[in-house]
């Protein structure tokens, strides 16, 4: 079936079979390959995206039931160059190793500071407990939201001044 | 295909060392890098360091490389290395020890990794030998390139005295002049070996190795634009699906493929025991492989509820790394009577799958006869190898480049996804790429072994060691030796048939040993009513083992909180792989919920080559090491595992991290050794010795707690 996706501000065309994965119509249809996959079964998050601004498990839900809804990837976050707060974060931290949860989690801190801009500890692993690191990098991880969480504070004060 | 060889260095078996030819790379070189100066270490001497590993005649070529770097007539650097980058850092830690002897920015080294092709042979990555091996030999290559330059800049200056190299320049001290190394290049093409002494810097002068120099390319992982195997794409690309037996050792009964004619786009593959489809995405693979309709038969097989029996009960003879091995000092029969405590224990550890984020996953490609096959390995000489096996080639008509990896932890040693997915391509005349699914890479993969380690000691009232008998069973011989002083020890290792396919994990078995030993000094200094600390630093004269347990102890405040029933803190050491390490644990009980809260781990493997990247290593070990500590296990009946999800294989997650303090102990006087495995054998016995520290519970078998504390239903 054809329908359309928004995925980072930009409309697809998209020709695949009702029940075919968002992750999949993004990794094989759109070329977007930031989104991973990881276990197919919800577990470890690799394969978040945000669909209007909440995250999403795009292994898990038909590319065909967010047609029209705004869907962000990895590749849509920060501007002309540009990281987002949240990947500058991540990358000053060196808050992975492999880097193959890296999409998913900064996607899931961005969902998380969205809604909670200064999150306390307990609720980055309340709400990022769903995302797998094997490598281990948790702390880190914890780490670069707090400092995205700064980064962020920082750059409002900036606009705001 | 081949079937799976059992441990690391067995796999070496049957490896051809095809080589570089020096001339014909020559000629290649130039050719893809353009002029300028390559400087190489010659192979046999390196080879020769690779023990164990049993050399083929005709290896002794003096004019192979074995690493190698390219200085461009731009002034760039290219560092050749069969080493491959998965998470350890090492494309980072590599390129500051040859900018360091090159005395130019780390951005300006560009490392080529893992390509069959383009880089010398290498055994492969893993055994923590990247940094001690592979470093150490670029260290000299590019001291060696360092000086080369020198020469040839007081060559143009008609023998200026002394010029020395710094920031990408040779620059002569007594008239100032300078002259870059892209002059220096420009319009050659001149081949060095390494000479036999070069001046490589001590680690005590060291600018930019020792330093927390950022990871190199980064940036590309937290855009999303780096690209693994899986997300490789080639023009005309096909997805593949393998369809998988029902059991293990199942043979293909009967096979028909017919109904995957009616998917539109697909084909249907089927070859002796293997079946497979290609087709235009992954979706319709998908579908195409469930409508064939194959019929298996397989052997009845054991089940985990027998594990332990089996092991000990299926002894299999193997000779080499991880064959049956024994070493006897003094007399453990005659010193029993010298001991007033005795102890004899039994200690388990459960089989533990790898679960890299990335599973397999390949993109193979024939052209013009040849054959190219993308893929994350540990092992691309030896996945090079295993497919020009299967197809009755030439090596060289194979290639394997290994985009940096999601991760590998000792599970990527072997080729079979390349294979498939090369198998697959050949059928369909196209590119293929293959990944496997979770419960493919958590049944199709290799496992870290399962064992039973019985330990068997001896101390006199002042808690001196009088013997030690050790048997491990399956697990494995990595770190079984004790570093402790016993005059009367009996060590075995004795290999199983085992009833999994089981190979390589980070740390090999001594994550299993050390728990075992570590774990029974608890014990012991129990029931000899001795502090566990003091215990083993009296029988301990290694002193950088004791610096380690004395760093960890005094950041932790060890001894300084009295445990309760619901606070324990426990702690565990050893020795491997050139690194030496302690580990303190703290943990919190409720009812009978255990979590550990608090973690330090001293570290010491000598000069240390990137601080940041080495506790970013440390700390990931402690936690994936607490996976296989608290709860990690594979189930398993009559050939099926039974637990090959995420949701049934527990991992751990952002809630079960505790804090972590890492101590690096950099001394800069040793030699650096590697870090991606011992670090991660401490946690499970600090892990084991808090819980009995605060409950009086001893577990003896990982995982420790994967019901909480509560007796395990299996």
């Amino acid at each position: 079936m054809a329908y359309r996706l928004l995925v980072n501000g930009t409309e697809h065309r998209v020709d695949a079979s009702e029940d075919e994965s968002l992750l999949y119509v993004l990794r094989d249809h759109l070329g977007l390959t930031g989104t991973k996959y990881g276990c197919g079964e919800g577990q470890c998050g690799a394969c978040t995206v945000l669909v209007e601004g909440l995250p999403v498990r795009s292994c898990r839900i038909p590319a065909s039931a967010v047609s029209g809804k705004k869907i962000s990837t990895i590749e849509g976050l920060g501007r002309g160059g540009e990281l987002d707060p949240v990947q500058q974060a991540f990358l000053e931290v060196e808050a992975f190793q492999c880097g193959y949860c890296t999409p998913g989690m900064i996607l899931a801190a961005v969902a998380l500071l969205d809604h909670t801009p200064n999150p306390t500890p307990e609720q980055i692993i309340q709400r990022m407990d769903g995302n797998i690191c094997r490598c281990g990098t948790y702390p880190r991880i914890m780490e670069a939201v707090q400092r995205a969480a700064e980064l962020k504070r920082k750059s409002k004060h900036a606009t705001a001044g | 295909m081949r079937p799976p060889a059992n441990s690391e260095l067995d796999q070496q078996d049957g490896i051809s060392h095809l080589r570089h030819d020096f001339d014909l790379d020559r000629r290649d070189f130039f050719k893809l890098l353009g002029g300028g100066i390559v400087v190489g270490m010659a192979a046999p001497r390196a080879l020769a360091q690779e023990s164990g590993a049993r050399r083929r005649r005709g290896d002794d070529v003096p004019n192979t490389l074995d690493s190698w770097l390219h200085i461009g007539e731009d002034g760039r650097v290219t560092v050749f290395t069969g080493k491959v980058e998965m998470g350890q850092n090492i494309r980072t830690s590599l390129a500051q020890q040859v900018a360091e002897e090159l005395r130019v920015p780390v951005a300006s080294v560009h490392m080529l990794m893992g390509d069959t092709e383009l880089t010398p042979y290498d055994m492969g990555t893993f055994g923590s030998r990247t940094t001690p091996q592979m470093g150490a030999e670029l260290r000299k290559v590019a001291a060696s390139a360092r000086e080369v330059l020198i020469q040839m800049a007081a060559e143009r200056w008609n023998g200026a005295r002394d010029p020395i190299a710094e920031n990408g320049k040779i620059r002569d001290p007594k008239t100032g002049r300078t002259v870059s190394y892209a002059e220096l290049t420009h319009g050659q093409k001149l081949m060095k070996v390494v000479l036999a002494d070069p001046p490589v810097t001590p680690a005590e002068g060291w600018k930019i190795a020792g330093s927390a120099v950022p990871k190199k390319e980064g940036r590309d992982f937290v855009t999303g634009a780096h690209k693994y195997t899986s997300d490789l794409t080639l023009p005309g690309m096909l997805h593949g699906k393998v369809v998988r037996p029902t059991a293990f050792h199942a043979r293909l009964v009967s096979c028909d493929t017919s109904p995957v004619e009616k998917v539109p786009g697909a084909l249907a593959v089927h070859d002796g025991d293997f079946v497979g489809v290609t087709a235009p995405d992954k979706a319709v693979a998908e579908r195409a492989a469930s409508v064939v309709r194959a019929q298996w038969e397989a052997p009845q097989q054991p089940s985990d509820r027998e594990l332990f029996s089996y092991l000990k009960s299926h002894p299999a003879e193997r000779e080499g790394f991880e064959g049956n091995e024994q070493y006897v000092t003094g007399s453990v029969d005659e010193a029993r009577s010298q001991a007033v405590k005795s102890l004899a224990e039994t200690y388990t550890v459960a089989y533990i799958a790898h679960t890299p984020l990335e599973p397999r996953a390949a993109v193979a490609e024939w052209k013009d006869g040849k054959l190219t096959v993308w893929t994350g390995t540990q092992r691309p000489f030896a996945v090079r190898d295993e497919l020009a096996s299967a197809f009755h080639l030439p090596e060289a008509s194979v290639r394997v480049i290994v985009p940096d990896t999601g991760s590998a932890y000792g599970g990527k040693h072997t080729g079979e996804c390349a294979v498939e997915a090369a198998r697959l391509a050949k059928a369909a005349g196209k590119p293929v790429k293959l990944v496997w699914s979770r419960e493919e890479e958590f049944t199709w993969a290799y496992f870290r072994p399962a064992g039973v380690i019985e330990v068997k000691s001896g101390a006199k009232a002042d808690g001196t060691l009088v013997f030690w008998e050790y048997d491990n069973y399956n697990s494995g011989p990595s770190a079984m030796h004790t570093p402790y002083e016993v005059p009367n020890q009996r060590i075995a290792f004795h290999p199983s048939d085992a009833p999994l396919r089981q190979g390589s994990y980070r740390s090999l078995a001594a994550a299993a040993n050390h728990f075992a030993r570590e774990s029974h000094m608890d014990e012991l200094a129990h029931a000899l009513n001795m502090e566990p600390l003091e215990f083993r630093m009296k029988n301990l004269k290694d002193d950088r083992l004791r610096a380690v347990f004395e760093a960890a102890a005094d950041k932790f405040g060890w001894g300084k909180q009295k445990s309760t029933p619901a606070r324990g803190f426990g702690l565990g050491g050893g020795f491997e792989k050139g690194g030496y390490i302690a580990t303190c644990a703290e943990v919190a009980i409720d009812r009978d919920e255990v979590r550990v809260v608090r973690a330090v781990e001293a570290f010491d493997c000598g000069a240390v080559i990137n601080p940041n990247g080495l506790k970013n290593q440390i700390s990931g070990a402690v936690v994936q090491g607490l996976g296989g500590a608290m709860f990690e296990a594979i189930h398993f009946d009559n050939g099926k595992i039974l637990n090959p999800h995420l949701a049934d294989y527990h991992v751990p997650r952002f809630s079960e991290a505790p804090q972590i303090d890492v101590v690096l102990v950099d001394r800069k006087d040793q030699k650096s050794m590697g870090a991606g495995e011992t670090p991660l054998t401490g946690i499970a016995p600090a892990v084991a010795n808090a819980i009995f520290n605060a409950t009086g519970v001893r577990l003896r078998s990982l995982p420790l707690v994967p019901n909480g504390l509560r007796p395990s239903s299996a």
